[in-house]
């Protein structure tokens, strides 16, 4: 089984939120990057489905040369080679083409990803892939089995989860719990210095949406404070106040 | 300009979150078609237009009673052709998430999800959006001429028209490639409230100390009529289920209502509940980060003062 992991280049979940340029570029001051994480829950998925299956797992990232040492950090998790897309992945329909135009140049049959990314929290282009290429999308997936060529997945949905059987080829959004995080060893860290990262150039610039400008939200107003001997007020101000109760 | 809405069906009635949709579709003005799938009765179609709605669209096809993506897409896709509307309106849902992805690329529309805000539309057309997970918004311009909103929980107010919609029946060529994903089950949630749709939520953290001490936590939600929650750890800890972690890789919720009790408040944690229209933090530490972020703030032990308030809040309601 071929797999292909997308992954993001994304701020840390720790990250505070800022922007420069006339509130046009996200500030990168202090910043760390990591890979996605619900995309670090498919390449840990997909290190477990290679384990128990005969195949290989290529990673994939649309970013500038910068997101590099996070493609490193999938190979030392378990990936085989990698792609990087050269650009910026500005909208998700482009980097819905770039994935797809991949997929059809090496041929996968399994095709992984975080249901979302952490910064733009689009959750489209899972599906966008699953169109581009003519095969079934589901997400968010929150376990997948594979027997033979039949996948059993659960997704989760507003009231609970479904079962899903579904046969490959196909495009997952994961999310937790599908695997647990892996931590790169010592000798994967090692063995990734020299796995091939293959850099290609994009193909056309189909933009869905163009960012006109960012903005942070509104400051909170300071906390009122109720005495834990009277919590009768709290209830009056939910009531008179919020008017929620 | 006409507008095609989709909505979705749980338990014999339109989600909340997608007459929210409808809701939305009916400020941006145009007429405004809803699409809806599977068994459900003619008058809750008809009450869509209630909402603004002036035409119910109904793919009876029993096998559209479960949500397939591709299958649903194509139906939608089928929908907007038909009535010559250029934007699709949906809830950001589990399942409208990848529809819309799906009819994005079959109708070469401009797709933005967790809209928060009707759109400008002067000159560009531009829209509102929630990114880093409610921490930031984004204001993009959508480039094509056919376009699709997926609207966030609470983007808008549902407002009564006292209108009413006509319902057709309307059918679209299936086939067996759009039923490949096959569900073969489906497995409720425990809990009577829904935590991603709660009007109302209460969330413990490790300041429980344990999941045997949920009983307060339980109690409170039920004389709210509220949604139960947790913080990270706590799902980690397998002290509650994993669907109750409310956070940055866990549900995010919008109620108007957010209880947080022994949650000290990580940025993490924050980011699931930011868009809260109250929040209430009850905190044995008064340095805890969440009262930062509150509207209401208790220091104080929970064991003492949730059952006070559960009282509180009973002869509230009566």
């Amino acid at each position: 089984m071929k797999i292909l992991v997308c992954i993001t280049h994304v701020p840390d979940t720790t990250s505070k939120i800022a922007f420069t340029d006339g509130d046009t570029k996200f500030d990168t001051t202090g910043v760390q990057y990591i890979i996605g994480p619900y995309d670090d829950y498919a390449l840990a998925r997909a290190v477990e489905l290679k384990e128990q299956t005969e195949g290989s797992i290529t990673v994939l990232n649309v970013g500038t040369a910068e997101t590099e040492p996070t493609i490193r950090k999938a190979l030392a998790i378990g990936a085989d080679d990698a792609i990087r897309v050269n650009a910026e992945p500005t909208d998700s329909l482009f980097v819905a083409q770039q994935i797809a135009n991949a997929v059809k140049k090496e041929g996968f049959d399994l095709i992984l990803m975080g249901r979302e990314s952490l910064d733009f929290n689009g959750g489209m282009v899972h599906g966008m892939v699953g169109e581009l290429l003519g095969i079934p999308s589901v997400s968010p997936v929150m376990t997948l089995d594979m027997d033979g060529f039949t996948a059993k997945m659960t997704r989760e949905t507003e009231g609970g989860k479904e079962s899903i059987e579904l046969d490959l080829p196909f495009v997952a959004g994961c999310q937790e719990p599908i695997a647990e995080w892996k931590i790169p060893n010592m000798r994967g860290i090692m063995s990734a210095r020299s796995k091939p990262l293959n850099v290609i150039e994009p193909t056309g610039n189909d933009q869905g949406a163009t960012l006109e400008k960012y903005e942070l939200p509104a400051a909170k107003g300071a906390v009122k404070m109720v005495s834990a001997d009277n919590v009768q007020e709290l209830v009056d101000l939910l009531k008179n106040e919020a008017k929620i109760l | 300009m006409s507008i095609l809405v989709f909505v979705e069906i749980a338990e014999g009635k339109i989600k909340k979150t997608s007459i929210e949709a409808v809701a939305y579709a009916t400020a941006m003005g145009g007429e405004v078609t809803a699409l809806a799938m599977g068994d459900i009765d003619q008058s809750e179609l008809a009450a869509l237009g209630n909402y603004g709605a002036t035409k119910v669209i109904h793919a009876g096809d029993s096998r559209l009673n479960d949500g397939v993506i591709l299958a649903y897409a194509n139906v939608i896709t089928a929908a907007m052709k038909t009535s010559g509307a250029n934007t699709l309106v949906l809830a950001n849902s589990s399942l409208g998430g990848s529809v819309s992805a799906h009819v994005s690329i079959k109708m070469n529309a401009s797709l933005v999800s967790n809209v928060v805000a009707l759109p400008e539309t002067s000159g560009d057309f531009k829209v509102k959006r929630s990114i880093y997970t409610g921490k930031a918004f984004a204001t993009v311009v959508l480039n094509k001429a056919n376009k699709i909103l997926a609207i966030k929980k609470n983007a808008v107010e549902i407002k009564e028209t006292g209108g009413t919609a006509s319902v057709e029946s309307f059918e679209a060529d299936l086939s067996d490639h759009d039923f490949l994903t096959k569900i073969t089950g489906v497995q409720k949630a425990t809990g009577d409230v829904l935590l991603p749709e709660a009007e109302i939520v209460v969330s413990g953290g490790r300041g429980l100390k344990g999941p045997e001490n949920w009983g307060i936590i339980e109690d409170l939600a039920k004389a709210l009529g509220a949604a139960t929650g947790c913080s990270k750890p706590v799902s980690d800890m397998d002290w509650r289920p994993h669907h109750e972690h409310v956070g940055q890789t866990g549900v995010k919720v919008s109620p108007s209502l957010y209880i947080a009790v022994g949650i000290s408040g990580a940025i993490q944690h924050l980011a699931g509940v930011n868009s809260s229209k109250y929040i209430v933090v009850i905190n044995k530490d008064e340095e805890a980060p969440f009262f930062k972020a509150a509207d209401y703030g208790i220091v104080g032990d929970a064991f003492e003062v949730l059952p006070k308030l559960t009282e509180a809040i009973k002869a509230a309601n009566q």
